[in-house]
């Protein structure tokens, strides 16, 4: 029977993690670093699920569950953050919201 | 069998995420979001991950792209403008991330070398019978802290949107 690597499966966790931190640093549309930063988070997902096959036990799988619940609580902050900026300055541009700076 | 499918959709994984990035469209970038936690949840059913896969699907590509795509249409996002960009970013930003991604899968493959294989069905403890009973008995307090973690962050949500409502 043809089997996959463990090794496969964490290349592409780490190939995922690195798209997503790209789109974090790169791009100026804050919803879409938002959507990056859930792309890391299923990346990280990945590896947990990867070790918990390769150890034989359930806890990666706690663990990959507890990231989902943080996922969602964060998306649902942050998208009413979201909504309360853009109803003071009417731009996603990530780099206006900058009234923390001054 | 088994590579086949992990092949197919790993390359669709990452083809999806390269477009989430790539794309200017916010919308666009979340529907190619959907595709790759749906490839993801096909990876999970391969590593024996049965609860997961179905989370996946239910919690990620259902209720909180759901709630992105809302936001989105709420907010009439338009494409993303054009900024300058400095050169030292410009010169050091791929570079950067490419020699992580090198250092990254140089460990990967000096950890695990090639003998340690998965193939389907060779890990069963993933269901839901399995998993439910680790999250009340030995993750029983992670689990109540995430109840509180969620009431929390409903709480803030709907104080954050109720002021931006008056």
């Amino acid at each position: 029977m043809a089997a996959v690597p463990i090794s496969w499966f964490l290349t592409l966790s780490a190939v995922l993690f690195v798209i997503g931190a790209a789109g974090f640093v790169f791009r100026r549309n804050i919803i879409t670093v938002f959507m990056s930063i859930e792309l890391m988070l299923n990346a990280v997902n990945l590896s947990f699920v990867t070790f918990a096959y390769q150890f034989k036990k359930v806890d990666g799988h706690l663990l990959a569950l507890f990231v989902m619940v943080v996922a969602a609580a964060e998306a649902a902050v942050g998208l009413a953050i979201i909504l309360t900026v853009f109803k003071r300055r009417p731009s996603l541009n990530i780099d206006e919201v900058n009234s923390m700076k001054n | 069998m088994d590579v086949i499918l992990f092949l197919v959709f790993a390359l669709f994984a990452v083809a999806c995420a390269i477009n989430v990035v790539v794309q200017t469209h916010p919308i666009a970038s979340a529907i190619s979001l959907i595709g790759v936690m749906a490839s993801l949840a096909v990876l999970y059913l391969l590593l024996g991950a049965e609860f997961i896969a179905a989370a996946q699907v239910i919690v990620y590509a259902g209720a909180i792209m759901v709630l992105f795509v809302f936001v989105i249409m709420l907010l009439n996002a338009g494409a993303e403008s054009k900024s300058g960009r400095s050169l030292v970013a410009q010169a050091l930003g791929v570079p950067s991330l490419v020699a992580l991604l090198g250092i990254l899968a140089f460990f990967v493959q000096r950890l695990f070398p090639r003998e340690s294989a998965t193939h389907f069905g060779g890990f069963t403890g993933g269901t839901a019978k399995a998993v439910g009973k680790a999250l009340f008995t030995t993750y029983l307090l992670p689990f109540e802290a995430t109840s509180i973690l969620i009431l929390i962050a409903i709480v803030g949500a709907i104080v954050l949107a109720y002021k931006e409502m008056d």
